[in-house]
This record gives C-alpha cells, structure tokens and sequence, in this order.
C-alpha cells in the first residue's frame, strides 16, 4: 500500500510538487505564505491582505517558490525558487526593489542579519551573494551580479540561516553535512574559512535554524530524513543531544504506521524564548514539541499536538513578537487541481512557549478557523479558500504527492547491481568524448 | 579485513593487467561505497592494524599516543607516491584516496604484499575508495593533515567540465579546513592549462601562499612528485614537461 502511493506518480513522470511555505514577520506585522508561484501577505497589523507590487523591471515568479525569508530586522522579504529568480520586497511597502535572475533553480535564501546582502543557494551546491542595493536608483551599479561565496561540492543545499550574531553562516545538505563557515567582512570575495562540519545526521538534512540562551550563547538545530532532530555546539562542530522521533513515534502511532521513509522531518522551528522546538513530521498530522534545555544541552520530548488526520503540515513559522506558531500545508502543481486555484491550509498554534506549559489549561492548542487573528479574512488571503479542510480527498493527494518529490529531490537512488549496470550501458556521455 | 590473510599475503606483488580500470571516474554522481559519517567513525585498526590492533586497544593497555592520519594523497592512482613516501616518513600515517574500485584493490593488495615482504615496513601508509570531492570532512578533523597530494589529477579540459576539477575555489575550502596551518599542499601536472588553473586558484585563495622556490627544492618530497607516481614516470618517459604549484596553509588575516 505505501509502496504503491510512493511508486505511481513516479511512474506517470509527474512534475516535482514543492510544498507551501510560511514565514512570520519577526516583530509580528505579517505573514506570508507561498505556493506554487503564489505569495500571499496578510498584514496582521491593518487585518487585511497585501497587494505585492513588482515595477522594478522584473519578472514576477513563474515557477514554485522553494524558500521564503523575512530579515532579522523585518525590513526585507525575500522569495526564491524553481523559476531562478531571487526577489526581495521592502516588507513596509511591499514591493519588490530587486530581481535577481540565477543560473540555476534556487533551493535556499538568506538575507544577512545587517540586511546588506542576500544570499541564494542553487542546486548544484553553490552559495552565492549579491548586495542590497539602496532604495535609490542611482546606487545601481552595473556590476551587481551575484558572486559565488562557497559552495557545497554538486550537493542540493536544503537550508541555510545565518547564525544571531552574524558571524557564521550554516548550510545544511542532502549529504548529510552541515557546514558552518565564517561570513567576512568583505563578503563578496568570498567566504573560504570553514568554522565546523556538523556531522551525524545519517539521511539528508531537510532544516537547520539557530537558537539562543544569550546574546553570546547560541546553538544550532537540526533536522533531517533519519527522522532525527539533533543539537550542535556549532561552533566546535560537537553533536550535544540527538532526538529520535521515529521512537516516539512508534510509541506513540504504533509500529504498522511508522515506515522509515515516511518519518522525515520537514521542519523545525524554536520557539522565541529558545525552550521549545516545535517539530513538522512527514507521516504526522500534527506538532510535536521538544523541550530544548540550553544549558543542559538537552532535546527531550514534551507533547504532540494532534490536528485533523488530513492535515500534515509542510512549514512552520513563528516570531519573536507573539506566541503564535503558524504551520501550513500545501503543495504546487497538483495534477487535480485547476492552476487558478492553489490550495493550503493554514492552521495556527498558540502559547507556544514553555511557561505556558505549566499553567494547567492554556497551554499550546491549535485555534479554530473562527478563532484566528483576523478571522475568514486571514484564512480566505493565505489559504486561498475557506472551505479547504472540507475536501479531504484533495489534501491527502497533496500529502502523497509531497512525499514522493521530497524523496525523490533529497534520497540518494539505490539500484540493484544488475540495474546498474544496466544503466551503465544505456548512459549516454561517451557522446561528450571525441 | 579478512584480505590480510589472503594469498597475497606471501609477498607477491600485485599485476597492473589484472586491475584493468577506466581512466576516469565521474566524481558528480552518487556514491554507493560505505563513507564514514565523521571522522569519529574512520576505523584505523583496519588501515594500519600494526599500529592499532584490532580489539586490543579495549583492554585497558592503549598503544602509544593515539596517532591520526597526517598525510592524504588524493587521487592516489596506484600508490607509487605512498610507497616512495613510505620509508621517508616512517612514523608518520598516510592514506591514498581513489575513486576507482579496482584501482583502489589494486593499491590494498600492493600495500599488503609491500608488508607481506619487508616486515616491519610500509605499515603507515593505506588506502581508501571514495570520493574526495565529496566526502573529505567525513575522513578528517578540523587541522588534521600537514601535507594533502594532487598528482597528475584529470584535467578535465572542457569548461562545462571545470567544475569536476579537484582543486577548484570551492573545493579548496575544505582541503584548507582539514589542514594544519604550515601544512603544504602539493600539485603537479603535466597539462599546462590545468597546471596554470591549479596555481591561479591556491595564488587566489586567501587560506594559501606559495612556499619559496628554495625551500621547495630542499623538500625531500618534492622529488617524489615527478618520479614516484606511475602517472609521472609516463610523462618522464614520453619526455613530457610538469608543471607544479606548491602551497602552504596560512591563517586569515582579516584586517
């Protein structure tokens, strides 16, 4: 049964569906969600949605957007993906002051933390850089074209954040590395002096962010296809604790439901006062939550939050301004679906912070569509439509359709000898010899 | 680990006609031989067995001070470096590094046969199948090597096809990461594009300087870098000319 879902549409040569995503403005004056070519804004402060406006000469997106980003500061926005464009919004305005067209398709996007650069990763590994230029149109400089930093060796770069304090900059891959590099004070000729590998995940790593105790003390999250959620001394390159949610999960589903490739984690979030760890699984219709003890340099588990048997979220969200954690879920190119229509679903947690936990009622718990800020207003802005939970068929087509592209894009293809040999033959680069 | 005790064992060294490999290898594509998460996880008993006895070290009496890995030969073809560089650095551990599956085998039987016939020597050198491209972080710590070897690399003449080169901007990095600063890093080749390519990417990359030409030629192994390797005593004889570029690992100077 599993293998038939994960086996169909790969037969059928479907499209790559990229999940939808959602970021939270840090000061709690947005949010966005993305899917497909889709950016959908909601403005949390005026309650009500943004209109994007893109007159900087620009293409707007034609493909999946594959990252989002909000600066630290929440000036800036950036969205990048499939359709090679890296484009970033001035987030009062909401319009676009740049376009930048890369090489290749984009997997990762970061705005440094003086909102001076943004950086991209494309899917051959590499790690580029390009400057923000002033608001002023004069500032254009001719020779503004993205330079290449570092670069993971023809390795897809799943995630990358630049560290609290800005002097490191991590990038998480589908081989199982994580590298944390000095960022230079002279960025553009790039950043040669790797501070630590973090090395342990056994499968991809699918999510990296940072949390901190203090402003000098931070660590480093992970998450990744060995359905493990691990913490670093990134620093020193030191493993401090590894969490095994396939264990949990085990416990907690019962062995027949949990299958090794369907436990993925898709993504994590801390929460702003760095206690908690809020934890997207790939099977799981729901949150689970990790206590994250910073000064024991512990991940243990908490709870899970348990949402509707559809709803698996694909991307998580939170700001340091609110107690809210947005999840959404979603996916592009969905063969039943018209192109007009995109559907997400969004739902939103609240008290997502560790003292809450103790006071015994209100602790974290998934609000009702009718209770969310903004009401219909919001959902009907970032979802697209109202009534998504009701077509249950269309969203367990996404979430089946989610896992075979994450597999396929992150999981190394494991061929029978014979068939490889097989390939072998049938390859075609003696063409590229004369 | 059951091949220390094969036949080969007696002496004889290994014939090159049996080991009859491709003359490239892709370094692109996925890798399906087992690599060592991190370093923590590289097994030396089963490189260097006289200096780390299987089992032995558990019980209680450890031998000696626990020895890493200085030097890596990457590309290692068949393994004429690592034996010149045997006997000249006799208690220092090295490893060959190939992508090529039977080149590799070809190396393991030689250096066990080289054992197997002086014993007591050509115990600190070894030889591993993977990708260097691709997994160099997994085999070594931060600062762990003094001397990293590029012999007569694939040059790889197709600009599409630069970005397979072994000594590119990026790859640099990590090669800079896993060496000791004053560590030296060796380059030798036969094509001049690429010997040029190779020299403009270490005179480039801040983490490099070029070491003086008298000091290169009082290195004992620079000789061996245009005698000791199958692929230079090719070159030596068509009377081929060689190009090297050789650098040591320096610290950033930020201003």
């Amino acid at each position: 049964m599993e293998d038939n879902a994960v086996e169909e549409p790969e037969l059928s040569g479907a499209a790559e569906f990229a999940p939808a995503l959602v970021a939270a403005h840090p000061h709690g004056n947005s949010v966005a969600v993305a899917i497909g070519p889709e950016l959908r804004v909601f403005d949390l402060r005026a309650g009500h949605p943004v209109s994007l406006s893109d007159d900087c000469g620009g293409h707007s997106h034609s493909d999946a957007i594959r990252a989002i980003c909000f600066s630290v500061s929440g000036a800036l926005f950036a969205s990048a993906g499939d359709d090679k464009l890296v484009k970033v919004w001035k987030t009062d305005s909401w319009r676009c002051i740049q376009t930048i067209t890369s090489e290749k398709r984009v997997s990762a996007v970061v705005i440094s933390n003086d909102d001076l650069y943004v950086s991209f990763a494309d899917k051959f590994g590499v790690v580029w850089l390009v400057t923000l230029r002033e608001d002023s149109a004069e500032q254009v400089s001719v020779d503004n074209k993205p330079v290449p930093i570092l670069g993971h060796y023809c390795s897809i770069i799943t995630s990358m954040k630049f560290s609290p304090d800005g002097r490191f900059i991590a990038t998480a891959d589908r081989d199982f590395k994580i590298r944390v590099t000095l960022f230079p004070k002279n960025p553009l000729k790039g950043a040669h002096e790797i501070q630590s590998f973090c090395l342990g995940h056994t499968d991809f790593v699918s999510c990296i962010t940072f949390t901190s105790i203090s402003e000098n003390q931070s660590f480093l999250i992970s998450g990744g296809g060995d359905s493990t959620v691990r913490l670093w001394d990134y620093v020193n390159g030191c493993l401090l604790d590894t969490f095994q949610a396939k264990d949990k999960m085990g416990e907690l589903l019962g062995p027949n439901e949990t299958d090794d490739s369907s436990l993925a984690i898709t993504d994590i979030c801390p929460s702003n006062d760095g206690s908690l760890v809020a934890v997207a699984i790939q099977s799981f219709s729901g949150i689970m939550l990790l206590a994250c003890d910073l000064v024991g340099k512990k991940l243990s588990f908490l709870k899970v939050i348990t949402m509707e048997k559809s709803y698996i979220p694909t991307s998580l969200a939170s700001s340091s301004a609110s107690e809210l954690l947005w999840t959404v879920m979603g996916a592009s190119n969905m063969p039943s679906q018209a192109s007009s229509h995109l559907l997400t679903r969004l739902r939103i947690i609240t008290c997502f912070q560790k003292d809450r936990l103790s006071s015994s009622d209100a602790g974290p718990a998934t609000l009702e569509d009718g209770d969310v800020p903004h009401g219909e207003k919001l959902l009907l802005a970032l979802q697209g439509s109202l009534d998504v939970a009701k077509q249950e068929e269309v969203l367990a087509s996404v979430l089946a359709a989610l896992k075979v592209s994450m597999h396929k894009m992150l999981v190394k293809k494991h061929y029978s000898e014979e068939r490889r040999e097989q390939r072998k033959r049938g390859r075609n680069d003696k063409k590229m010899k004369n | 680990m059951t091949r220390t005790n094969d036949a080969s064992g007696g002496g004889k060294l290994p014939r090159k006609r049996f080991y009859r490999a491709r003359a490239h290898s892709n370094p692109l594509s996925d890798s399906h031989f087992p690599v060592p998460i991190s370093p923590e996880e590289v097994d030396l008993s089963q490189h260097y067995p006289r200096y780390f006895p299987a089992d032995k070290g558990s019980d209680g009496e450890e031998a000696a001070a626990p020895q890493q890995i200085r030097f890596a030969d990457v590309g290692c073809g068949f393994g004429g470096l690592l034996v010149g560089l045997s006997p000249l650095f006799p208690d220092t551990l090295m490893i060959g590094m190939e992508l090529r599956d039977k080149v590799t085998e070809y190396v393991k039987e030689r250096i066990l046969a080289l054992r197997g016939a002086n014993p007591g020597q050509y115990d600190n050198i070894s030889v591993v199948r993977t990708n260097s491209m691709k997994y160099i972080p997994n085999y070594f710590r931060k600062a762990q090597l003094t001397k990293m070897f590029f012999l007569f690399p694939d040059p790889h003449f197709k600009e599409k096809n630069h970005r397979r080169r072994v000594i590119s901007m990026q790859l640099l990095d990590e090669y800079a990461y896993v060496m000791e600063v004053g560590g030296i890093i060796y380059t030798i080749t036969d094509v001049e594009e690429l010997g040029e390519w190779m020299r403009s990417c270490l005179e480039k990359h801040p983490l490099f300087e070029t070491v003086p030409e008298e000091e290169i030629k009082a290195d004992p192994v620079f000789k061996l870098l245009s005698t000791a390797t199958e692929e230079s005593q090719k070159v030596a004889r068509n009377g081929g000319q060689t190009f090297y570029a050789i650098f040591r690992r320096i610290s950033l100077q930020e201003e």
